[in-house]
């Protein structure tokens, strides 16, 4: 091949249209006659619907329709599982639209249809509404005591429980020459993607059609699912997905929307768009994390892991949501990481509260359990007087430990394995990086801060999940066009796919155009999440070019009338002795024949998961009179393969970091007693910005390559955010050990710092 | 109506993106008479008489202008809804310094959210527009 795109940091093909504002987001599509949607919320936690009055509201010039449940019938859809499907949640499952009562503020609960957005706002106040409050469940210890139940019919709110264990649990604890036990606290925040999630729905029952802009991330699972709900042929229901502005877990997801915006759409007998404000966005989208950790550690004096046990609890918010019990499930499943840990046992529990649902967020579960055992690692090393890098030398499992059964410590998912690796060298690399055997604390400070350096290691599973479908086709005007399954939330898929597509075909990327996501694109497709795009569509790319090559030969053998054992594909062209025929000319060629110059692929690892692994620090310099906390450097490493496109990749980790940031330090979902939420609004919820940002030096390794594709990919989405927390937990613990203060909790604030200073330690 | 609704609904000017509506994550910014503003916090008619500049506006004769090449050359944007308001805010901010320290430009953006890049390549991206500017003045 000639032409080299893979591992080159080319420009984005997304970007002229993005800087010039012409993309097309989902709140910048118009369509003839379209109405305009917008949703009551629940003001309260959990209530009785005693009445909906909807008349005033209707009478309202500019409204054109309202409902709520009773409008509907009794056969509402329900929200479906779509993973980790545990026995248990299928009680607590969610209704687009609250039935009888309200269990989380922001629920929807009443629907106005109008001409245009500022109608439907006001219609929403001229809603009469009676409830009747009841207390409300906002803590998991209240949740298990039951008092209150949620849901009346499960009889309980632990949604589900279980325990996974492998090894012998007595052994590694009974006579332990140590053990230390810790709760960890990983407050409830999320995703919040910079643009609102949003629909239109053209729904026509007699067609039927139900077409809905504005999907994105698993497509396919949504339209099987959408079909069923509202008894169409799947082959009816058309997902068409628009430039994205962010996913991060939480979009894509079907939520009670989904199917609001189609019935809304149905009554009305219009389009009907629905774009989510913010305020809406911070109670109606997926919150995230919110896991308690109660961990234990058992080694020998020697600081060698010979056993962990411990109890996750999840809240889950008021309902079980598409991602069932993912995030305590990887949370405790992730605890043991990259060492050697030979008895591991944890009991999980999965409590229903009356807050906002929870679903994925970037490195789900893992943020957490990062945070717990990483945390623990370093307050043993304080106990047995090891340097942190040491313990973890100690216990990192080694080349020669991989692969690794690390069992079953999910229900129903398959037993895992843990592929081949190099830890140790991820985690020498970054000490290299970061300066670790030469650093000191003693740096001239005005200000007469603490600083102290932390560490974490960090292991993170990629790509499973269905298979992936790209799709290639040449034009005659020479266009070449990438259709792919797989989702753009943003993150630079489109130039991804188009430079392994540019290099096997050996053409210039500039005229490769990618089209992603929707169901009318391609037959299937699996989506975009568990950092799998490159892995999955990229291979399906690779495997649509190499087919497309030999049909081009083909075609070229069939035009020159010989045997294809004479011809070369190289150029964009197949080539014999003296003369070759380009991509453009085959294609026409084709055309002539009533055919395309086109290759379909499917790209299937089978569910083989690639861990990415690798290590952060963290440089932190603490005000102990101010406790504000400054995070002055960062490092991370990150083995992942192949790197397809550093700067895309080097984009992954710099915004995963401080994404991670933010929920170590800012972002929060904070609940009252009532169940109000009180950071509801940007003023209150609080985002990184330049102001927290410190120098970030994010070190991608390409040594170890995934042996489930054949281009040994690994996901490179999540490894920056994971252990974020962690590496910053144990650098601010290790700056106020002198104070007798350590870091169990996030996000770390200034508030609860200075009080802990203040109150002698925690 | 807010100007951020009048130019997306009445003109059709879509670049100008809401993120929240209350002013905090600088999506909608746009330059009102080169200062960059919020068109989420006023009203249309409040912009009667000035000359209002959208993202739209960057590019001239189809050819992207120093600010917007060094946005795509440093990987400054992953999703892009952000980038409009980063686009005009670091506009009016380099008319005011043109030659800005990482520091200064750190502070002059510090008003507008983004969520995915991390922010690090968007402040390269400002330097170096900085540094094509100065070297396209000086030519």
């Amino acid at each position: 091949m000639s032409r080299t795109y893979i591992g080159e940091a080319v420009s984005r093909l997304e970007d002229k249209r993005l800087l010039t504002g012409s993309g097309t987001f989902i709140d910048d599509v118009k369509l003839p006659d379209m109405a305009t949607m917008a949703i009551l919320r629940s003001p309260h936690a959990h209530a009785i619907v005693r009445a909906i009055n909807l008349e005033t509201a209707l009478a309202l010039g500019g409204v054109i329709d309202a409902f709520c449940a009773a409008d509907l019938g009794v056969d509402l859809p329900v929200i479906p599982l779509r993973l980790a499907p545990f026995d248990g949640f299928e009680r607590f499952l969610q209704r687009p639209i609250a039935v009888d009562k309200v269990r989380y503020v922001g629920e929807p609960v009443a629907v106005i249809i109008a001409e245009d957005r500022y109608v439907a706002e006001d219609a929403l106040e001229l809603i009469d509404i009676d409830y009747d409050p009841l207390p409300a469940v906002t803590t998991v210890d209240q949740a298990a005591a039951g008092q209150t139940l949620i849901h009346e019919a499960a009889g309980e709110n632990m949604g589900t429980r279980y325990t996974v264990a492998r090894g012998d649990e007595d052994a590694a604890f009974d006579g332990a020459a140590y053990t230390r036990r810790e709760r960890f606290v990983t407050n409830r925040h999320g995703a919040v993607s910079m643009e609102t999630r949003g629909l239109i729905a053209e729904f026509d029952p007699d067609k039927p059609l139900l077409r809905l802009h504005g999907a994105t991330k698993v497509n396919f699972f949504n339209r099987r699912h959408l079909a069923e709900a509202f008894a169409l042929p799947e082959t009816s229901v058309e997902l068409i997905e628009m430039d994205v502005g962010g996913g991060f877990g939480a979009r894509g997801e079907l939520y009670p929307e989904d199917y609001l915006v189609p019935i809304a759409s149905r009554r009305a007998k219009r389009p009907v768009k629905w774009i989510e404000d913010r305020r809406e966005n911070l109670t109606a989208s997926n919150h995230s994390r919110d896991i308690i950790c109660d961990l234990e550690i058992a080694a020998t004096a020697d600081g060698e892991i010979l056993g962990m046990r411990a109890i996750v609890q999840g809240d889950m918010g008021a309902y079980v949501r598409t991602n069932g019990g993912v995030v305590a499930s990887k949370a405790a499943q992730f605890l043991p990481g990259p060492y050697r840990v030979p008895s591991f046992t944890c009991d999980v529990q999965f409590l229903m509260t009356n807050k906002t649902p929870v679903g994925t967020f970037r490195g789900p579960g893992r943020f957490e359990a990062n945070f717990c055992r990483e945390r623990i690692l370093d307050l043993m090393a304080d106990d047995l007087d090891l340097d942190p890098a040491e313990l973890r030398h100690r216990n990192l499992m080694t080349p020669e430990d991989l692969p690794y059964r690390i069992g079953e410590l999910v229900p129903g998912d398959p037993d895992a394995t843990l592929d081949k690796g190099d830890y140790p060298a991820a985690l020498n690399r970054l000490l290299t990086e970061c300066g670790y055997a030469d650093w000191h604390a003693d740096i001239e400070d005005p200000d007469s801060r603490v600083r102290a350096l932390g560490i974490a290691c960090f292991i993170e599973s990629s790509a499973a999940g269905p298979p992936e479908s790209a799709h290639i086709t040449v034009s005659a005007n020479g266009g070449v066009e990438i259709r792919t399954g797989a989702s753009s939330v943003g993150q630079g898929t489109e130039t991804g796919l188009a430079q392994i597509c540019a290099e096997y075909l050996d053409i210039d990327i500039a005229g490769i155009q990618v089209l992603h996501g929707s169901t009318t694109l391609v037959k299937t497709g699996g989506g975009t999440f568990h950092s799998r795009n490159t892995v999955m569509a990229g291979n399906a790319t690779r495997i649509a070019a190499e087919t497309l090559k030999d049909r081009a030969i083909a075609l070229a053998a069939l035009r020159w009338n010989c045997e294809v054992d004479n011809l070369t594909y190289k150029d964009g062209a197949v080539h014999r002795s003296m003369e070759n025929i380009t991509l453009q000319e085959l294609a026409s060629f084709a055309e002539n024949r009533g055919e395309t110059l086109s290759a379909d692929a499917l790209f299937d690892n089978e569910k083989h998961i690639s861990y990415s692994y690798g290590a952060h620090a963290a440089q932190v310099a603490v005000d102990v009179a101010t406790g504000v906390v400054e995070v002055e450097k960062y490092w991370l490493t990150e083995e992942i393969g192949r790197a397809l496109n550093p700067a895309l990749v080097q984009g992954q980790a710099v915004g995963g970091v401080v994404q991670g940031l933010g929920g170590t330090f800012l972002d929060h979902f904070i609940y009252d007693a009532d169940g109000q939420l009180l950071t509801g609004s940007f003023a209150d919820y609080l985002l990184p910005t330049t102001s927290e940002l410190p120098e970030i030096t994010t070190i991608a390794m390409e040594d170890s390559p995934s042996e489930f594709n054949p281009m040994g990919f690994k996901g490179a989405g999540e490894g920056g955010i994971v252990a974020v927390a962690a590496a910053v937990g144990n650098a601010v613990s290790r700056a106020l050990r002198p104070y007798g203060i350590s870091i169990n909790e996030l996000p770390i604030t200034p508030d609860l710092l200075r009080k802990a200073l203040r109150g002698g330690g925690n | 109506m807010i100007l951020a609704d009048c130019l997306r609904e009445m003109l059709d000017l879509t670049g100008t993106h809401l993120g929240c509506e209350h002013g905090v994550c600088g999506a909608c910014t746009v330059l009102a008479d080169g200062t960059a503003m919020r068109s989420c916090l006023i009203f249309a008619v409040q912009a009667r008489g000035m000359a209002i500049t959208t993202v739209e506006g960057l590019a001239k004769d189809g050819r992207l202008s120093p600010l917007q090449e060094a946005f795509r050359d440093n990987h400054a944007l992953q999703c892009g809804f952000c980038t409009p308001g980063m686009l005009t805010t670091a506009e009016a901010f380099l008319a005011e310094n043109p030659s800005p320290t990482r520091a200064e430009v750190e502070s002059a953006i510090s008003g507008n959210l983004c969520r995915c890049t991390g922010y690090v390549s968007i402040v390269d991206a400002i330097i170096d527009a900085a540094t094509r500017q100065r070297k396209a003045a000086s030519e």
